[in-house]
């Protein structure tokens, strides 16, 4: 991990609506000092640089991408910017932002992992504000930050329904502007498999809605994890087995399990086939190509809603649990294909992160559990962190369950942590997730059904537990979300009520 | 109108014959018999007998429009040639004429080499209800004017053919009067970026009348005004606490000679803006409470005999300017508000039924043509208000003539409405929160309810309008899981 510690000096107070004292900043950052000193900044003048003490130079290209980036974000795209070399800046004015990366090691060409984080010139540009003259001000401030949580993500399902990577980039861009820091990606799934595999191609040429138009391609891939990556987001994709995979059988011949109607197949399958050495030479080329691929240290290996009817029905199946001594306990087959398949990425030496199920079901791997049943869940981050596993939370923010008002306010009030533990369980819990299935989602819905409802899970992530005022909330989220529709990015209002510049796409 | 479209003879309902249509025609019969379109030789043209010929404004215009939609991607060379086979299309005015010309546009369709083709069909087709309408708020959010443009492009799509512009309320004023500016200067979320002017206006008057649609405004009163008080001193009723006025307004006051001239001098305004025959006077959700406080108004009551009761005059405010609308030659839609609170309003005005649970839209139904009064049903299709999986299932199934009446009574609905309320809505999440949802209602009100009342029919054709919608560039979401040949590629 690196510290980044942004050497500024000035704070914001934005006007907004109703204003909050905190301006627009969002997620609140852990210790904010205000003032009302304010500096200009101008286009002609102000630049981000790296401090000279800093361990990270002119070939940090992650850096120096983000730079522009955020320039861009703070004079709104100005184009024109006159250079007035060696232009003094005058007293009222602020000149630059020294950038110091204090590590000796910058990780500047590595890959973000769950121990990083920073994101400090999101903050330092959530602090610009626009005068009644239409000048750039900041105010002085100081600001001491980090995340509450480690690992912050969004899931994103890409085989309910196709995402082009264009929406994908999109939503990198936007959790960036949130400091989401993990993009978990559902990227197969029973319905389609867009993921072209360079194993394994017919998975994608039989089992994509369409081989061409609906596939990411290892290019399509790398764009993806280079883009999150200088945004400092971790790509973890999910290869969702055994359930889940109707799509993989279309593919790949004797992966599923073939289906009995009394004594016949009847042409349907049923999950991932758990007793043929065929599905596990398989699934061993497969994760070796993931591994490959995808730089991030965790694979989400799913698990999740494995129906046992199909097993049940096979009459193969029911002798190798007789074999086996599994006796009418499915979960216990389930149990056991499980085990083998952590044995298999195991060996990549890749992390992997499972949905609750898998530990509900008996199994006690050396994971991270991933809770996502609604209903009991304190009981359920009870007994996880009780049994010592790291845990995930994504139960209370599944975001594809629509309705109408300000839902943003449910997700806002969870407390992760809330559950009966001790401090050493609590500790257990290393972030959450907010889902957006794709059952109902595409590309003309996703990112106004995603953002600011998204946002109000990032803050519960990243600031302080009690950061709970819901009324400063609403005030500096409405403005937070009119900084994303400024940043083109068509995020839905939370109620009646303008900005400055409405979203100009239709 | 009816719309005749002439093929040819046999029944198949397939997606690429009258399946494919959407709403689904009245009358129609396609073969599989297939022929094929060439963009280069393609073309519309008026017939020798037509009334209607070249300098038709509505049908120039919609040739062009058309042929885009029929044949995207294509950029004309310079060849014409002529074209063997021959369409016909008859209707009886050029708004029959845009709906045949949809629906032949959606019976065209491209195999997997790219070629157009159209079978064999026949078609007789008409509306079920001849108001069929949306309802856009632009004052919860400003909606920018493409916003509202791209919305009556999917309305043609879909044939509807009433735009009910929402155009103000509380939280703002956006359209610029000529006779008050102050009204939208003080009262819009910003004077210069946030209002409709003239122009605006008469753009999006003008774009819908080539679409068929008419543009029926409302200037909802005496509730729902909060916004006219910051530009018009005077017109809203001061609150009081007490004795002494608390600093908050509430509905327009009615008691004031000053606010029937307003009232007067601003619908003479919107009389001649709005060239529609209808103008839409809201009249609902009126609160009494901040009338009751006020001694003036008391006083009011008093001196016209209302004693206590405040409907009456909530009733004397409404008739007065119902009349005022009648002086000025239109026909006003209200509310149902306002026949439920009295009943004294000119037998033409059309009720407005909005009220769901808990109220019973059919009771309503029943009651107000008993009275004799034309009706348009909104209260089923509130579609702002979402839900989680297929909700579009429930718009479709609505049976508007399902209440207790004689066949009088039923012919006094005059048709539909959906309604997209803006306090979560704006140009970020309109487009996919209207469409293809609000196509479930264009069909119900369209089409023949006994050809059109299976759901589990009516999912496959959705989807595919649905996907037609991407393709002609609305931002429609998706019903359920699948894919389209061309998705939407932008955020």
């Amino acid at each position: 991990s690196f510290d980044l510690t942004c050497v500024w000096q000035y704070l914001l107070v934005e006007l907004v609506a109703q204003s909050s004292r905190y301006g627009s900043l969002w997620p609140l950052p852990q210790k904010v000092q205000l003032s009302d000193v304010s500096f200009k900044l101008t286009t002609s003048s102000f630049r981000i640089v790296d401090a000279k003490e800093s361990s990270a130079g002119p070939s940090c290209s992650l850096l120096q991408n983000a730079y522009r980036r955020y320039y861009d974000y703070i004079f709104e795209n100005a184009k024109k910017s006159w250079q007035a070399k060696g232009k003094r800046t005058g007293p009222s004015e602020l000149g630059e932002l020294q950038v110091w990366i204090t590590s000796a090691d910058s990780e500047c060409d590595g890959y973000p992992s769950v121990t990083s984080d920073e994101s400090c010139l999101e903050t330092f540009s959530q602090l610009v504000y626009k005068d009644e003259f239409g000048t750039k001000n900041i105010n002085q401030t100081t600001i001491s930050d980090f995340p509450r949580f480690a690992h912050r993500g969004i899931l994103l399902d890409s085989s309910r329904h196709f995402l082009p990577i264009k929406v994908i980039l999109a939503n990198l861009e936007t959790m960036a502007m949130n400091k989401f820091n993990v993009f978990h990606w559902h990227i197969v799934d029973d319905q389609s498999f867009p993921y072209l595999s360079r194993t394994f191609p017919q998975l994608s040429q039989k089992g994509a809605y369409h081989p061409y138009t609906h596939v990411y391609t290892p290019a399509d891939v790398k764009m993806v994890i280079e883009f999150a990556r200088l945004r400092g987001i971790r790509v973890v994709p999910e290869y969702d087995t055994p359930g889940h995979t109707q799509s993989w059988g279309k593919g790949q011949a004797d992966l599923l399990t073939p289906c009995y109607a009394g004594s016949k197949p009847s042409g349907a399958f049923g999950p991932v086939n758990p007793i043929l050495n065929t599905t596990y030479d398989f699934m061993t080329q497969f994760f070796k190509e993931i591994s490959t691929v995808f730089p991030d240290a965790y694979i989400h290996l799913g698990g999740d809603e494995v129906d046992f009817t199909c097993w049940k029905s096979n009459p193969d199946i029911q002798k190798f649990m007789e074999q086996q001594g599994f006796g009418q306990d499915y979960s216990k087959l389930e149990s056991f294909y499980i085990q083998k398949l952590l044995n298999i990425v195991s060996t990549t030496n890749k992390g992997y992160m499972i949905w609750q199920e898998v530990f509900d079901n008996g199994l006690k791997p050396d994971t991270v559990v991933h809770v996502w049943i609604g209903g009991a869940t304190d009981e359920e981050m009870h007994k996880v962190t009780g049994a010592g596993y790291t845990t995930i939370l994504s139960a209370p923010w599944y975001l594809d369950y629509i309705s109408y008002g300000q839902d943003w306010q449910k997700y806002y009030k969870v407390e992760p942590l809330s559950f009966n533990g001790t401090e050493e369980q609590k500790k257990l819990v290393i972030g959450g997730e907010a889902c957006l299935w794709g059952e109902y989602v595409d590309a003309t819905n996703l990112t106004p059904r995603l953002w600011p409802r998204a946002s109000a899970v990032a803050e519960r992530l990243w600031s302080a537990k009690d950061v709970t005022d819901i009324s400063d909330a609403f005030n500096r989220l409405s403005a937070h979300r009119c900084r994303m529709v400024e940043r083109d990015i068509p995020a839905e209002p939370l109620f009646s009520s303008y900005c400055p510049h409405e979203y100009k796409g239709v | 109108s009816k719309t005749y479209i002439f093929f040819g003879q046999l029944c198949c309902n397939c997606l690429h014959a009258v399946g494919g249509v959407w709403p689904m025609p009245q009358i129609s019969a396609s073969s599989p018999e297939q022929y094929p379109l060439n963009p280069e030789a393609f073309y519309f043209e008026y017939g020798r007998q037509s009334e209607a010929q070249p300098g038709c404004s509505v049908l120039d215009a919609a040739f062009k429009r058309y042929f885009s939609l029929i044949f995207p991607d294509y950029f004309p060379g310079d060849n014409l040639s002529v074209c063997a086979g021959q369409a016909s299309l008859k209707a009886e005015t050029v708004w029959g004429a845009l709906r045949g010309l949809e629906t032949f546009s959606q019976l065209v369709y491209q195999d997997d080499f790219g070629s157009f083709f159209v079978n064999k069909t026949d078609i007789e087709d008409f509306p079920r209800f001849q108001f069929r309408g949306i309802l856009l708020d632009t004052s919860r959010h400003y909606l920018p004017v493409q916003a509202i443009l791209k919305t009556l492009d999917a309305m043609a799509y879909s044939k509807f053919n009433v735009f009910h512009w929402h155009i103000v309320d509380d939280p703002s004023f956006p359209y610029q009067s000529q006779t008050f500016p102050d009204l939208s200067a003080k009262g819009a979320f910003h004077p210069m970026t946030h209002i409709y002017t003239q122009t605006d206006v008469q753009r999006v008057i003008s774009y819908a009348r080539l679409r068929g649609i008419r543009v029926l405004p409302e200037f909802d009163s005496p509730g729902h005004t909060q916004s006219w008080g910051k530009g018009q001193s005077d017109l809203l009723t001061p609150c009081y606490k007490g004795g002494t006025p608390s600093g908050a307004f509430g509905p327009v006051n009615p008691t004031l000679p000053s606010t029937y001239q307003f009232i007067a001098r601003l619908f003479k305004e919107v009389s001649s803006v709005f060239p529609d025959s209808y103008i839409h006077l809201g009249g609902d959700e009126v609160n009494f409470f901040c009338w009751k406080s006020n001694p003036d108004v008391r006083a009011f009551m008093q001196k016209m005999g209302f004693g206590t009761d405040f409907t009456k005059l909530e009733a004397f405010y409404m008739e007065s300017i119902v009349n005022i609308t009648s002086t000025l030659n239109k026909t006003a839609i209200v509310w149902q508000d306002v026949f439920d609170y009295h009943e004294r309003i000119p037998e033409d005005t059309v009720l407005h039924i909005w009220k769901g649970v808990p109220y019973d839209y059919t009771k309503e139904l029943s009651r107000i043509t008993k009275a004799g009064k034309r009706v348009v049903l909104a209260a089923p299709w509130y579609i702002n208000h979402i839900a989680y999986g297929q909700d579009w299932r429930k718009s479709y199934t609505v049976q508007p003539l399902n209440f207790s009446g004689t066949e009088e009574q039923k012919k006094l609905v005059i048709g539909g409405e959906v309604c997209m309320w803006g306090e979560y809505v704006d140009a970020t999440n309109l487009t996919p929160r209207l469409w293809p949802r609000a196509s479930a209602a264009a069909e119900r009100l369209w089409s023949d309810e006994k050809q059109t009342s299976s759901v589990e029919k009516a999912f496959p054709r959705l989807q595919d309008f649905r996907c037609k919608l991407l393709r002609r560039g609305i931002q429609a979401e998706p019903l359920y899981v699948g894919h389209c040949r061309h998705e939407y590629q932008g955020i």
